[in-house]
């Protein structure tokens, strides 16, 4: 089982990840994998499908308890999934509030909805909102918790196109005012491009390349540095020019 | 009885009425729906009446009706349905306490589903009312015989469908509120039992099925108090309005439990039908 040690805030990375190993029988899927998240950081993590993105979230998460390798996690995680995850039986504001301790939780959920903005929503069901407000609940989950460091599995994979970009809009405005560090799992380079100060391509069970971007808080796809790096990425990931 | 309980569990929802003019169709419906029924009683009553149905064979229901009051005016209908119903609420709680308990032990842990659920899955072949007999030798024709087939009777179908509800639940919300910092505590509560609830649910009103259904068999055999006691008693004076008024008075505590569990299933699985509440 990979360890986790609860650290002290100090200047350090406030996630790193060393010699992360996992196979599923014989398979290995992770051969030895390291790395660090700075304090306030957004790094993507990309990769083909089956490269083991998520298998790699899940045991930053402290989900799999069958992966060897250190984890060390100075401060607090917090998780969106792909799916919403939201329980069905408790209302908008009681899954935002879901295992919360600690003094005016209705205010802290309220002002998490807030964010997102759902507020008028909290007596809202579930199954009563549309995909895209679900997965914002979903952030205002994590978000309430006031994380170091924000798990995000394809948070937005499962989203038409449209909701896809108003939610990449939302994260990078939440990120600019809460300065959380971040781990983006996806298969989206435009999305990576977009949203991370530093990219990570995880192809045969280890990190192969490490790329800055320097593009830029306003960074934006018509950027013509914007499209060499997705041109290079590309590349990278083997899909040919059109 | 028991293979039911695997059935998945029904829609608590009739399907959403649209109000306004889609109402009216329904209604009529439902008229029609009663018609069948209400004509079956009126010819009943009239064939009775007519001396067409031999009294001793099959009385009118207004006879019925008008024993019922009668029984029910002395106290004797209250004293045996007392009777009845103390059986069946006993039998009740300790078959569906030992099926919420093992279910739980089974749907929970490995180890309790390695040992429990084998044996239960064997005994669920055997029909329970079939034990009688058995149970005659062991626990005598005591009240301790009626009592052990109720509980017999509730035991499967709970059992089935607390295994099944938690089963079921879908393994990535568990993980969620892991990454939440819910504990095995919490987790049993705010995840695992709330969405078991809608199988318990199910389960409950297989169980209170299955128990008065018992209950009838039991009290055949050997009772001194209880509606089964007055049905068995009545047929060896011939009372036949006696016999029909005890069908009818199990066929109301089944109706009145269902109707009992259903408003409380609808109150506590609101969230089912969200989409229409608000």
């Amino acid at each position: 089982m990979a360890t986790r040690t609860p650290g002290h805030l100090t200047g350090a990375p406030v996630l790193t990840a060393a010699d992360v190993r996992r196979d599923f029988g014989a398979v290995p899927v992770l051969a030895g994998v390291s790395l660090g998240i700075a304090p306030g950081e957004v790094v993507a993590l990309l990769g083909g499908s089956g490269s083991g993105k998520s298998t790699l979230l899940r045991i930053l998460a402290g989900l799999d308890a069958e992966a060897t390798g250190e984890i060390d996690l100075r401060g607090t995680a917090a998780v969106v999934f792909q799916e919403h995850r939201l329980l069905p039986w408790k209302r908008v504001a009681a899954n935002v509030a879901l295992g919360l301790a600690g003094p005016d939780v209705a205010g802290r959920v309220a002002r998490a909805l807030a964010e997102v903005g759902l507020a008028d929503r909290h007596r809202a069901w579930p199954a009563e909102l549309s995909g895209g407000q679900a997965q914002r609940v979903a952030v205002a989950r994590a978000l309430v918790r006031e994380p170091d460091v924000l798990l995000l599995d394809e948070p937005f994979g499962a989203l038409d196109a449209l909701t896809r970009l108003r939610m990449q809009g939302l994260l990078r405005r939440l990120r600019a005012e809460h300065g959380f560090a971040a781990l983006l799992v996806t298969h989206d380079v435009e999305e990576a491009l977009l949203l991370a100060d530093r990219l990570l391509v995880l192809e045969d069970g280890v990190i192969a390349e490490e790329l800055p971007v320097h593009l830029g808080p306003t960074r934006s796809p018509d950027d013509p540095a914007f499209g060499a790096l997705r041109r290079r990425l590309l590349d990278r990931l083997g899909v040919p020019a059109p | 009885m028991t293979r039911a309980a695997l059935v998945p569990p029904a829609p608590v929802t009739a399907p959403a009425t649209t109000p306004g003019p889609a109402r009216r169709p329904g209604r009529t419906l439902a008229w029609r729906r009663s018609a069948t029924p209400l004509l079956l009683v009126t010819g009943w009553e009239a064939a009775a009446r007519f001396g067409l149905l031999a009294p001793e064979k099959l009385p009118a229901p207004s006879t019925v009706l008008a024993t019922g009051w009668r029984l029910a005016r002395d106290g004797t209908l209250l004293t045996h349905l007392l009777d009845s119903l103390t059986r069946a609420g006993t039998g009740l709680l300790i078959g569906g306490g030992l099926a919420l308990l093992l279910g739980a032990l089974a749907g929970l842990l490995r180890v309790g589903d390695d040992l429990v659920d084998p044996p239960v899955q064997m005994a669920r072949m055997l029909p329970h009312l079939g034990l009688v007999p058995l149970l005659i030798i062991w626990v005598g024709i005591g009240e301790s015989l009626k009592v052990s087939l109720v509980a017999l009777g509730a035991f499967f179908p709970l059992y089935f469908n607390t295994y099944a509800g938690i089963r079921d639940i879908d393994e990535r919300l568990v993980e969620a509120a892991r990454t939440c910092g819910l504990g095995l505590a919490a987790r049993l509560r705010h995840v695992v039992l709330p969405g078991a609830l809608p199988a318990l649910f199910l389960g409950l009103r297989l169980a209170i099925g299955a128990a008065w259904l018992s209950l009838v068999v039991g009290e055949q055999v050997n009772a001194q108090t209880g509606i089964g006691f007055l049905m068995m008693e009545a047929r060896e004076f011939s009372q036949t309005d006696v016999v029909v008024l005890g069908l009818l008075v199990y066929a109301l505590l089944g109706l009145l439990s269902d109707v009992a569990i259903r408003t409380l299933e609808r109150r506590t699985l609101s969230w089912r039908r969200g989409l229409r509440a608000t």
